[in-house]
């Protein structure tokens, strides 16, 4: 069951998407109210337990008045606001951001980005073989998870997830500047030499697949991911008596990985290392 | 928050220059050895915590003394003021003037950006490094605009040590480049401010009056120069009246984006949420701009002055002055005039005994032309990556600190003495009722004269740059810095107005005026400003991090190709140039196309 948590009544700001008429509670961002209404916004970098960092730009929309775009993510509805998102302005901003991006990361394990690309008509060879990219290789350096920063849009998510928003440890952070800013611990050095305590809450948010399981990273690595032939079960973590919910993901009898439904109320999708990555006890076979 | 600052420890040089900043710590929860009563209480996190804006000065501490930052450097000061190390290390390495890397204690900037690209900078650079050889212990770079335009090409000498020291040698060849960087504490004394002003003692002049006129050092000076009397009939009026005047005067923002100052000052005045603050931004780092700089130098007391009267005209009692890394006279002079303004009463708890306090801190940048974007610069002084903000909420409402705050810029500012002291009336009166007030320009590249130039609102472009001694074969002109646009010598009728400008599709920016004679090769230039932008941006959003990127490529592919040859690339940079100036977060994304843009639909740069 998930539970709905009550709070004060809010009113409602009356404004329109695409010349209908929308009606949110006060406070909504124009995303919400475009997915209340069946708009499809593409979003990347918003996330929906976390305060959106509005940086990959790719849900920009057309606000009557407004000199440039506004993302969707996090503008809010205001009164009489006439919001546009469909416009070629908004598609044409759309269209280069999925280009840009996909020309300088690998976006493969990124969901949905195939299909964007494809409707908006984005072509990222356009900007020629040497274009720049990042072109790194994956940082394995402990057991538990994989940075894969070639895939890495620096959507802060993870620097958000680890920081002040949820896990207050502040193991991450942006280094660097412009196109060489990249995510990193301290002085760049391996995790295993930081702060980070292995919750594997930034793995939870990362949008596209640069932060992963090692797990997930190996059989991919293997050609072994199959998600269509993996299981999902809720159930609850038996490690102390918080009662986090656990998602458990299997393929072939194995647990692969491990999530946390982001509807609950008490940990909002996240959880410790122990109930992220210990569940090797739950296989032993022997 | 469970930090964690690993076990690197910080040698005793680098110990003493944080200590020097915050005083040795109190306890080992704020870096000093453990004794037993740490066991038993914990004191000092956040009171640590809330110095998080002393970061940026434990940065500059470490680096001005050392020469870069060190793991333990970087972790001691991370202690003293519990910060998470991830975290510092991020805004460490945003800034260009520091390094995480040892490097050499002397470091020498080449400034390579436009006026000192057109007078020849890259031959000083090879110059330079072919007399350094590789092993001089002197580490030279290759740096955006200086702000020292008007004596291009500029270098500037930075040696770690206690004190630091500076030097500055401007016009530069390579001898005096190599002296600089060699003997700083030796270095031949600056040529004055008002060097820059080839008006200086014009009596016409408002802003730059006293420039070259006062002794930039003396308080009395100052006030025997008209000094103190705007704060004067500021108390005599009130608050709300000195926004009324401000208001009446049709002042508009200096900056860049010409706002109304007095409906900023209003909207701030207003909201009840409290403290307000006071931000002069002096980061000015827009290529081609030096107007701030020579306003510091030459007439300190005058921005202090100013800040009082916008202070006190807000209800706020605490001002930053945010000056940029590059400007070490600058930063020293204000330094002095704030001390002595402080010794004299007329900043402190009770100003011109009127009872009300307003005091100044002065907070030096380190290089990132990003933070001179209003809420950057508010990252930026709160011990965060200067990356800009988005809006709303607007910083009248959520600014520094998350308070209502006011921000101008040095010449907006300085325009607010003469309003009060001839009334806004009289004021209004100067320029064109759309733009009021005497404005300033800086003119650099190939002309006679270059310098800062004061003119009423309304001159045209080719009555300024016939003031500064227009040389013959004029390709183009600047207006308004990298992020502005060429026009045509033929174009020079151009009013200077913010609306005149608009109307012949151009900006007038900050006041930037750039002259180009055909010996410039544009497509060159354009690659430089692309460079620029590609560098200066903060990466935080793509449509910035990446189109600048893909934008200083498609330059390098046709720098030597016109015509259909060119013409795919500059259809690319038409889509990425729309989208970054639509999609982007600040103004630097916004802005980064502009210039590229106006060269090949006005100056017809790849025909």
């Amino acid at each position: 069951m998930t539970a709905i948590p009550l709070g004060v009544p809010r009113r409602l700001v009356e404004f329109t998407i695409d010349g209908q008429e929308a009606r949110v509670p006060e406070g909504s961002t124009i995303l919400d109210a475009c997915r209340a209404a069946g708009k499809d916004v593409p979003t990347l970098c918003e996330g929906d337990t976390l305060t959106p960092k509005n940086a990959c730009r790719v849900c920009v929309v057309e606000v009557e008045g407004s000199r440039t775009l506004v993302p969707a993510c996090s503008r809010r509805a205001e009164a009489g606001m006439e919001v546009r998102t469909g416009t070629e302005r908004a598609r044409h901003s759309r269209k280069i951001v999925l280009e840009l991006l996909a020309s300088s990361v690998d976006l493969s394990t990124t969901p949905m980005v195939a299909e964007w690309i494809k409707e908006y008509d984005a072509k990222p060879d356009r900007f020629g073989p040497d274009a720049a990219r990042l072109n790194e290789e994956p940082k394995i350096d402990n057991e538990l998870y994989v940075r894969d920063y070639d895939k890495c849009i620096l959507c802060y998510k993870c620097v958000d997830a680890c920081g002040d928003q949820w896990q207050n440890t502040f193991a991450i952070s942006v280094s660097g500047r412009g196109f060489d800013a990249r995510i990193a611990v301290e002085h760049d050095a391996p995790l295993t030499d930081s702060a980070c305590v292995y919750c594997g809450n930034c793995i939870e948010v990362c949008p596209t697949g640069a932060l992963s399981f090692k797990s997930e990273f190996d059989r991919r690595a293997a050609g072994e991911w199959d998600e269509s032939a993996q299981t999902r079960t809720t159930t609850v973590c038996a490690y102390c008596g918080v009662g986090c919910n656990l998602t458990l993901h299997v393929q072939d009898n194995d647990i692969v990985k491990v999530t946390s439904p982001h509807d609950n109320p008490v940990t909002h999708g996240n959880l410790c290392i122990k109930g992220r990555f210990g569940y090797q006890h739950v296989q032993n076979r022997g | 928050m469970d930090l964690h600052f690993g076990d690197s420890k910080p040698t005793d040089d680098e110990r003493a220059a944080v200590d020097a900043l915050f005083g040795p710590p109190e306890s080992s929860w704020e870096g000093a050895d453990r004794c037993d009563a740490d066991l038993r209480w914990a004191r000092g996190g956040r009171e640590a915590r809330n110095r998080r804006d002393l970061l940026l000065p434990g940065l500059h501490a470490i680096n001005d003394r050392i020469g870069w930052i060190s793991e333990g450097a970087l972790g001691y000061l991370c202690r003293r003021l519990t910060v998470p190390p991830a975290e510092a290390y991020g805004v460490a390495t945003f800034y260009a003037m520091f390094s995480v890397e040892p490097r050499p204690a002397t470091v020498l900037q080449v400034c390579t950006d436009l006026a000192c690209a057109a007078a020849g900078a890259a031959g000083l650079c090879a110059g330079i490094a072919s007399r350094l050889g590789s092993d001089s212990g002197v580490s030279v770079e290759r740096s955006p605009c200086l702000g020292l335009c008007e004596r291009a090409p500029a270098v500037l000498a930075v040696r770690a040590g206690d004190p630091v020291r500076t030097a500055l040698s401007a016009p530069a060849d390579v001898e005096t480049a190599v002296l600089a960087a060699s003997a700083p504490g030796s270095a031949p004394e600056e040529r004055p401010a008002a060097g820059a002003v080839p008006q200086a003692g014009d009596a016409s002049l408002i802003l730059l009056r006293r420039i070259g006129v006062v002794d930039p050092s003396s308080l009395d000076d100052y006030r025997a120069h008209g000094g103190y009397t705007a704060l004067r009939r500021a108390f005599a009026l009130g608050p709300s009246e000195v926004i009324r005047e401000v208001t009446d005067s049709g002042l508009l923002g200096r900056g860049g984006a010409a706002f109304p100052t007095g409906r900023k000052w209003r909207a701030t005045a207003s909201q009840p949420d409290g403290p307000h603050y006071l931000v002069c931004n002096a980061d000015e780092s827009e290529p081609g701009t030096f107007k701030d700089r020579v306003l510091m130098e030459g007439d300190p007391y005058a921005l202090v002055e100013a800040m009082t009267v916008a202070a006190y005209a807000v209800g706020a009692h605490k001002g930053y002055l945010y000056v940029r890394g590059e400007y070490p006279r600058a930063l020293r002079r204000m330094r002095h005039a704030v001390d002595c303004a402080r010794a004299r009463g007329l900043l402190g708890d009770d100003v011109l005994g009127q009872g009300y306090a307003f005091d100044i801190e002065i907070r030096r940048g380190a290089g990132a032309y990003i933070c001179g974007e209003e809420t950057a610069l508010f990252n930026s002084i709160e011990g965060y990556r200067g990356e800009p903000r988005s809006k709303p909420p607007f910083p009248v409402e959520k600014g520094l600190f998350g308070r209502p705050t006011v921000e101008n810029n040095v010449e907006t500012l300085v325009n607010v003495l003469p309003i009060l002291t001839m009334g806004a009336p009289a004021y209004a009166a100067i320029g064109t009722p759309g733009s009021t007030g005497p404005k300033l320009f800086c003119v650099s590249g190939t002309v006679e004269r270059p310098g800062v130039y004061e003119l009423p609102f309304g001159a045209t472009l080719g009555e300024l740059l016939t003031l500064a001694g227009l040389r013959e074969n004029l390709r183009a002109v600047l207006l308004g810095g990298a992020a502005g646009g060429f026009v045509r010598p033929d174009e020079l009728d151009v009013p200077l107005t913010f609306e005149g400008t608009r109307e012949a599709g151009t900006t007038l920016g900050s006041g930037v005026v750039m002259a180009f004679d055909d010996t410039v090769p544009m497509p060159r230039l354009l690659v430089r400003i692309a460079e620029f932008f590609r560098d200066e941006s903060c990466g935080q959003c793509v449509p910035c991090r990446v189109g600048t990127v893909r934008q200083e490529e498609a330059l390098h592919r046709i720098v030597e190709r016109t015509g259909t040859d060119a013409a795919d690339d500059i259809a690319l940079l038409r889509e990425v140039g729309r989208a970054m100036r639509d999609a982007s977060i600040c103004g630097l994304g916004q802005t980064a196309w502009n210039a590229v843009e106006s060269a090949i639909d006005r100056l017809g740069a790849y025909e």
